[in-house]
């Protein structure tokens, strides 16, 4: 005999409201609009997969596309390396914990926006702490606002400088976690620094590792604010990123079908390069 | 052979191991039997040469190793962790040291083999450590050390972390697997039991020294000391205090016997709980009375805490006995098998 008790699924029933209003609607209208042309009033038109097309096919969502993986791409092989060398080289104990600690928590509690106007104001020729610098005390000829290269080079050092600390964090939490055991073992073996950090510390940070990498892939493919205040994805479109290039599209020339398929693309590959990473940084431990 | 000579480990100000001489021979083990923070890790990663020495000499077989590094001192450590590298399979675990030693491949193949055999892991070679067992995992760490042939192989605990039957089973083979390979074996524990199944020599340790030094028999029979006694015995000894006056001893809280060979005066006497028994064993027994507090039955055998005066004291007998608790009984003790000890807590007789 069997007993149902039926009145659970009461408890979950905020839960599941609250998933519905934050993410199943908004998702569904995205969906909704995203196979509909509509003109205005509130009349919509059958569009099919054409939005889906139009978007795939134009050289306009491509460029954009290239520049977001290019961005991400520079951002992981920076940040994850870094992040590593710069949790190696924190103390473990003692009175500079804390203290580092905090420092490196600083960049990550500014707000995005702010980082943004920050750097702005920072690189910015002739008014800026570091523009001026570059181009008056080193003579390098740098000014984010007209050329593409510094624009990217900027774009990438606030970003590394803003997120690193994720990193960092997350690689201190895991080299931590070791206990001391393990380097006394390498020790009595005689293993050197390089195999102590590839036999011990990096297969030890690998999970923390896994989750770092796929926090600043997502983030730094979803990025917008730091990117927009920055240089509003310019010069010219040089550094519109997928994000941005969304927006314009969906709140300045406000067409919402097109907008609305290239959201859905949009997700879809953040989706699936992030289970792909993740499934292939798991496959070991499935095993 | 390991000597330790005046031998001492400072922390800051903190002493951690008082100054220590101890010789350590091969061909038998040598265990550090103490408390937790009595100093047997410390000591060991002083002989191990993980910690620094502040004074004092390490020397091993001869040979003055205290500068000498970890490294070329050429020793093993298995940890009460199951420290093993671990994306490396379990062959290229015990063939770790070997290959940084730089030993040939054919050599490293025979001799993790060797290990694995002697440790039954012989199907697990290609399994990654966390793909086995707590004891698995413990037994690579093992054949680890005895791959390594080492001059000095330290046992840090290493049965802590495994269950009962597991303990129990490696406990039984271990004096085997070092049996003849001419290392000095080192093996930590809190646990009396360990020490007494290992045979060998005991170190007994408290609050980083080491009190007594001896066969582990001769140790457990006659503790030089009161802390040697504590330390020795599972359950806890028994601890009173006698007053002797004449050939009599007078134990607080009742019971009184004969003595010889003691001055008058005020002494503690321990009897391990063994020797207090619910039944009389002898006609010289002693006779104790006290209200049992906590009984407790593990198959074959019966123990009664009790009160007798001030003190809290053990009977650990055979079989079964029907104790009731709030309620007096008497206790047997046979007085040979006390053991008298000084106000500084020496033995007297």
């Amino acid at each position: 005999m069997r007993t149902e008790n039926q009145r659970a699924w009461f408890f979950v029933l905020p839960v599941l409201a609250l998933v519905a209003f934050n993410a199943l609607v908004p998702m569904m209208t995205v969906v909704n609009y995203s196979v509909q042309e509509t003109f205005g009033n509130n009349q919509f038109f059958w569009e099919g997969l054409g939005w889906f097309e139009q978007i795939l096919r134009s050289d306009r969502f491509q460029a954009a596309l290239g520049r977001q993986f290019l961005f991400t791409f520079m951002i992981l092989i920076i940040e994850v390396p870094l992040g590593i060398i710069v949790a190696l080289s924190m103390p473990r104990k003692g009175f500079w914990v804390p203290v580092c600690l905090v420092l490196m928590a600083l960049p990550m509690l500014i707000p995005w926006n702010v980082v943004g106007s920050m750097w702005n104001i920072f690189t910015l020729p002739k008014i800026g702490l570091l523009g001026y610098f570059l181009n008056d005390v080193l003579g390098i000829n740098y000014d984010m606002t007209q050329q593409p290269l510094s624009a990217w080079i900027t774009v990438i050092v606030m970003d590394v400088w803003h997120w690193t600390s994720l990193v960092v964090l997350l690689c201190y939490a895991g080299l931590v976690s070791i206990p001391d055991a393990y380097y006394q073992a390498a020790k009595i073996d005689g293993a050197s620094p390089w195999s102590v950090f590839r036999y011990i510390q990096l297969p030890k940070m690998k999970t923390v590792l896994t989750i770092a990498i796929l926090l600043r892939f997502m983030d730094s493919f979803n990025i917008y604010t730091e990117p927009f205040v920055l240089t509003g994805g310019g010069p010219g479109n040089s550094t519109t990123l997928l994000s941005i290039d969304l927006v314009k599209i969906a709140l300045g020339q406000f067409d919402l079908g097109p907008a609305a398929a290239m959201s859905l693309i949009y997700f879809a590959i953040t989706l699936l390069v992030s289970w792909l990473f993740y499934t292939l940084m798991t496959k070991d431990d499935a095993e | 052979m390991i000597e330790l000579q005046d031998a001492t480990k400072r922390v800051g100000n903190v002493i951690h191991i008082k100054p220590t001489n101890l010789t350590l021979q091969t061909g038998h083990f040598n265990v550090l039997l103490g408390a937790t923070g009595s100093g047997k890790t410390s000591l060991i990663k002083m002989m191990a040469g993980l910690d620094p020495i502040a004074l004092g000499k390490v020397l091993m077989d001869g040979q003055d190793v205290t500068r000498l590094n970890t490294q070329k001192r050429k020793i093993s450590l298995v940890h009460q962790f199951f420290v093993n590298y671990p994306h490396m399979t379990v062959f290229d675990n015990i063939a770790s040291p070997l290959r940084v030693a730089g030993m040939a491949q054919s050599e490293v193949e025979g001799r993790v083999e060797e290990a694995a055999d002697l440790l039954q892991l012989r199907p697990m070679l290609h399994r990654r450590p966390h793909e086995l067992s707590g004891g698995q995992q413990q037994r690579t760490a093992l054949a680890r050390a005895i791959a390594k042939e080492s001059r000095a192989v330290f046992l840090d605990e290493p049965l802590a972390n495994l269950d009962y039957k597991l303990r129990e089973e490696l406990r039984e083979q271990l004096p085997d697997l070092f049996a003849g390979r001419g290392a000095v074996v080192v093996y930590a524990t809190s646990e009396p039991e360990e020490a007494l199944l290992l045979g060998g020599q005991t170190a007994l340790m408290e609050d980083g020294r080491v009190t007594q030094f001896g066969p582990t028999a001769d140790i457990y029979r006659n503790p030089e000391n009161i802390a040697a006694a504590r330390v020795f015995s599972d359950p806890p000894i028994n601890v009173g205090h006698i007053t002797v006056s004449g050939t009599q001893a007078h134990l607080a809280g009742g019971g009184k016997w004969t003595v010889t060979d003691i001055a008058d005066g005020e002494y503690t006497v321990a009897v391990r709980p063994h020797r207090v028994t619910p039944l009389r064993t002898t006609d010289a027994d002693v006779e104790l009375t006290g209200r049992v507090i906590v009984t407790e039955l593990s198959g074959s055998d019966s123990s009664a805490h009790f009160q007798h005066g001030e003190d809290a004291w053990v009977s650990l007998a055979t079989g079964v006995h029907p104790y009731r608790v709030g309620e007096d009984h008497v206790f047997y003790m046979n007085p040979a098998h006390c053991r008298y000890f000084g106000q500084d807590g020496q033995r007297v007789a």
